[in-house]
């Protein structure tokens, strides 16, 4: 019995959430992983991009809200969701069209279109502080819980509840929607096909009578679409401030490059690996243990390895191990 | 040198912005964006010498400029001899264990044959050391921050002239750097930049989390200065005397005062440097460093080692924003964990860098004033232009809310000046030669 | 009487000095013909002049009679144009059929009666379709990489040394495969290093030395003629 309690508790803190950030921080990556493999650069304006979908989302949906409309049990942000995606595409669009073209033609070398890339991080991010402002909002609405701690432990007679949060479920739900999607369109369709030709050999691709400007639209769009439903689910799931979707940076760029920048399974599975080991480390393991080692009075501390302030330094230290002994990342990514 | 007379030029119009400012707010304001301007200048040199001479992306100023404020309260502060008593030896202790701890995994991955057991030593090294580290250093961080927590709480410093710190800021982000260097170059570009935004964050998470350190979020304020206060200036005869002979108003007079010698102590800094910055520029180290940046299959197809000529020039610009990030908190004379934001403090600099020349020394010093003079004076002329533009809106509810954008008008004109500095002038406004 | 393809008084480089110095190519509609010369002399660059991968100064390109010189390459494989590069001519990540397909990418009809055509001149490919195609031998990259141009059904196919790095065996067995390509009526442009056996199967052989023609006749008269021999043949 204390070990079931053992494992509730540790579900509920850690199997729980971990999964749902994983799968936050997986479509973030994939989205830069994406860019990477199509653009060839690492594109700091991720986080601000995903920034501006939530935005979008989070004020088409108070509007829903003031016409009284609603999502049943879901959050009606989903129902904002496309609209965002939209929106957010047209931005990408339009920033390719006047910004990154102009570097493609001539061939710049990565780290200018990363730094270009930092302008547009700038411009956007005062976009959204322009359209909400810098303060923090939650937007979830619906139902809260899919399954709450009290039914759980009615229903199982344990001491420790398990809550699932309606959100954490939604994550899930819409992310493995999103990514066999993009798998499908990727390994099936002639348009997934040919961004995969373009990102494995530029040259080849343009022999072939592939139209670069095409591929670079469509990845655009799907970078719309996956850092929108990213930056959205994160926020249902906590909240939404404009400075912490910058600071989600580090974190999505250490899943895809532990992943293997360029590759878009690489990208999954190092979300759940950052995601994992980040709340494993900053989880504080005291109820887990007293339950585990009943005989011993509780132990001293909280058994945390790590206070949460450092959560970063998990990500970064992740990252500094890959870097150093296989840089390409666990599932081969470019190098070039 | 030659005189470049446009250069001249641009240098006399940044002047002008800021004597136009004097006359137009006052002495007291410009002398403070003046003052900020030359530390701007100092951090653009430093980020210069990267990027510039070498082309590495750091984006991690931040956390280099927030050591080198660090060093100024390990430097300059008294040292709380009850905070010692209570536990300064145990926490030092517990360091020393946790870089034993790394250098006995480092040394065994080393030693150690290859193979799944050498894996698993490192690991089991790293965890016994960890909890080791933490059994002993945990306790005595709780009993430093127990000791008057309310006014220290923290270790304090050395108690030694904080113009010591200056130097000292520069060797702390020097060890920092290299650190960070050695894993990350050599690799991809875009791995260095994603490793120093990594470490800027850390660096700051440490800085508001460590109470016994720097007091966190509590801050350290009241550091000595190297100059004297404008109290004991009003109440100096001889001061007061002179002044009211000159016909200045003492209060006013002895803000100037301190704000002048400031920007003197700062100016003797930021000529040293660019004096040392040129000098190497010139040097066949300079001209190295220019090959391989402009061509690093020639340059290591010739025998230069790249990575640690990176490595070289990457420490020496991440200790000159420490020198400068020193200086900063010198004249906060406080340091506040909480107010290092990477748009500020990094990616401003950058903007001050590309705005002014990437590889020319006084175009970086350039950028460094015109910029920080923007970015001071955006929010201003922002403020006006909304309030003009939105003169004949009812107020209300539209209104307001753009009036308050008003405070974001800073962010989109650096991206935009980012953006268009480096469509149409790449360059920059002094370029390389 | 013009040739099918040709390419005519070439001038022209990658920066400010000219590689090519009035070079003129030309091949006819299901022959092969074979460009030689010595390490420098511009045989890559001549051939990408052809395929437009080259700013000229002066000359022009002619398809079936039309000036193409001012087309893109991308244009060109759409006239019926298809080239195959030294390196990199395969998408190493994805499989052998997919790399078939991305080779008819700008076709909208059934690409199955090309890509079974490929199949039975490569058989080996056949077995290998759903391999990913970084994963074969040098020989069978090679196979690829010519399937991969075949797929747009060209009228052209040029071929940057398609026999470098493979076994003596297996360049056999390559130069078979092109003569079989050549008598469907493809017409078939290719530089080569092994100058000799590559002759041998050459309708028309051109030696340029210094990015300009030095001798140009038909394979088996540059084989034959004893300064060529001398210089060029080793003898």
């Amino acid at each position: 019995m204390d070990f079931l309690n053992a494992l509730v508790v540790f579900a509920n803190f850690v199997l729980v959430p971990a999964t749902a950030y994983g799968a936050q921080l997986a479509l973030g990556a994939l989205g830069v992983t994406l860019i990477f493999g199509i653009l060839r650069f690492s594109n700091f304006a991720h986080g601000d991009t995903m920034a501006f979908g939530t935005m979008i989302t989070i004020l088409v949906t108070w509007a829903l809200q003031a016409a009284g409309v609603t999502f049943g049990p879901l959050p009606t942000a989903l129902l904002a969701l496309p609209v965002a995606v939209g929106v957010t595409a047209l931005l990408l669009l339009g920033t390719d069209r006047m910004v990154y073209r102009f570097y493609r033609k001539v061939r710049a070398a990565p780290v200018i279109l990363v730094m270009v890339s930092l302008g547009v991080m700038f411009v956007m991010n005062a976009l959204v502080r322009f359209g909400i402002g810098v303060n923090e909002y939650r937007f979830d609405d619906g139902a809260r819980f899919v399954v709450d701690a009290r039914t759980f432990r009615e229903m199982t007679g344990l001491a420790e509840g398990l809550a699932i949060r309606s959100t954490q479920v939604i994550t899930l739900v819409t992310a493995v929607i999103v990514v066999a999607a993009l798998f499908w369109f990727l390994k099936r369709t002639r348009t997934g096909k040919s961004m995969r030709a373009f990102s494995d050999n530029e040259d080849l691709a343009l022999l072939s009578g592939i139209n670069p400007e095409r591929v670079v639209a469509v990845t655009w769009i799907i970078t719309a679409a996956l850092a929108t439903t990213a930056g959205v689910l994160y926020g249902l799931d906590k909240s939404f401030k404009a400075f912490t979707y910058f600071q989600l940076l580090l974190p999505i760029f250490a899943s895809a490059i532990v992943g293997g920048l360029g590759s878009p399974i690489g990208a999954i599975a190092g979300g759940f690996i950052i995601a994992f080991s980040e709340i494993t480390v900053t989880y504080a393991f005291k109820r887990v243990v007293t339950y585990v080692v009943p005989e011993n009075p509780a132990p001293e501390g909280l058994m945390q390895l790590l206070s949460t302030d450092y959560k970063f330094a998990v990500s970064f230290t992740i990252l500094i191990i890959v870097l150093l002994f296989k840089p390409t990342g666990l599932f081969k990514g470019q190098q070039s | 040198m030659t005189i470049n007379m446009r250069n001249v030029a641009l240098f006399a119009l940044v002047g002008v912005l800021f004597i136009i400012t004097g006359f137009l707010q006052s002495w007291n304001v410009m002398l403070t964006i003046l003052n900020m301007g030359l530390i701007s200048a100092i951090l653009a040199l430093g980020v210069n010498m990267q990027w510039g001479y070498a082309g590495l992306f750091n984006i991690g100023i931040m956390g280099f400029v927030a050591l080198g404020g660090l060093a100024a309260v390990l430097v300059s502060m008294p040292p709380v001899h009850d905070a010692w008593a209570a536990g300064g030896l145990q926490i030092i202790l517990g360091l020393v264990l946790g870089a034993l701890t790394i250098t006995a995994a480092v040394l065994f991955w080393k030693r150690a044959p290859a193979g799944t057991l050498r894996g698993l030593g490192v690991t089991a090294i790293l965890i016994v050391g960890f909890f080791l580290f933490r059994s002993v250093f945990d306790p005595g961080v709780a009993a430093v921050e127990a000791v008057n927590s309310a006014s220290t709480g923290y270790l304090g410093g050395l108690g030694l002239p904080i113009l010591l710190a200056w130097p000292a800021g520069g060797l702390l982000a020097a060890g920092v750097a290299w650190l960070i260097g050695k894993t990350a170059l050599g690799l991809r570009s875009d791995y260095l930049a994603i490793a120093t935004l990594g470490i800027a964050e850390i660096i700051i998470a440490v800085l508001k989390n460590e109470d016994w350190l720097s007091r966190g979020v509590k801050n350290v304020v009241s550091l000595p200065r190297p100059v004297p206060y404008e109290v004991d200036l009003q109440r100096s005869e001889a001061f007061v005397s002179r002044v009211t002979g000159w016909g200045f108003d003492p209060v006013a007079a002895s803000g100037i005062t301190v704000k002048l010698a400031y920007a003197g102590l700062f100016l003797v800094v930021l000529l040293l440097l660019v004096w040392l910055a040129e000098m190497a520029l010139r040097s066949p180290w300079g001209r190295m460093m220019r090959a391989i940046r402009d061509n690093e299959v020639a340059a290591a197809a010739m025998g230069k080692n790249v990575t640690k000529r990176h490595l070289q020039i990457f420490v020496i610009g991440c200790a000159v924003c420490g020198i400068a990030g020193a200086m900063m908190t010198t004249l906060d004379s406080q340091l506040t964990p909480g107010t290092y934001q990477p748009l500020r403090f990094t990616f401003l600099i950058w903007v001050m860098v590309i705005v002014g020349g990437s590889g020319n020394n006084w175009g970086a010093v350039l950028g460094g004033f015109l910029v920080w003079w923007l970015w001071v004076m955006v929010e201003p002329i922002g403020l006006w232009l909304m309030g003009a533009l939105t003169s004949g809106l009812p107020d209300g509810a539209l209104r307001t809310h753009l009036l308050d954008s008003a405070a974001h008008m800073r962010l989109l004109t650096m991206g935009l000046v980012l953006l268009l500095v480096l469509r149409f002038s790449p360059r920059g406004l002094i370029p390389e030669r | 009487m013009t040739s099918f393809l040709i390419g005519e008084n070439m001038t022209g480089g990658y920066g400010a000095a000219d590689i090519l110095h009035g070079c003129t190519l030309a091949v006819e509609r299901g022959q092969i013909a074979v460009i030689v010369g010595p390490n420098g002399a511009g045989k890559s660059t001549a051939m990408k002049a052809v395929f437009g991968m080259l700013n000229l100064r002066a000359g022009s390109v002619r398809l079936d009679g039309e000036d193409i010189t001012a087309l893109s390459p991308q244009d060109r494989v759409a006239k019926g144009m298809a080239f195959v590069p030294q390196t990199h001519n395969i998408f190493t990540s994805m499989t052998v059929e997919e790399n078939l397909e991305m080779g008819a990418f700008l076709r909208r009809d059934d690409i199955r009666p090309t890509m079974e055509q490929v199949y039975d001149l490569f058989p080996i490919l056949r077995d290998k379709r759903r391999q990913a195609a970084g994963e074969l031998s040098g020989g069978q990259r090679q196979q690829v990489a010519v399937g991969r141009a075949l797929m747009t059904q060209p009228k052209v196919l040029m071929l940057d040394e398609p026999t470098a790095g493979v076994s003596p065996i297996v360049m056999d067995e390559l130069f078979d495969r092109i003569i079989e390509v050549a008598r469907t009526g493809i017409s078939i442009l290719m530089v080569e290093q092994n100058a000799r056996q590559a002759l041998e199967i050459a309708d028309t052989g051109y030696v340029l030395v210094q990015g300009a023609n030095r001798y140009t006749d038909t394979g088996a008269a540059l084989l034959a003629d004893p300064e060529v021999r001398k210089s060029f043949l080793g003898g």
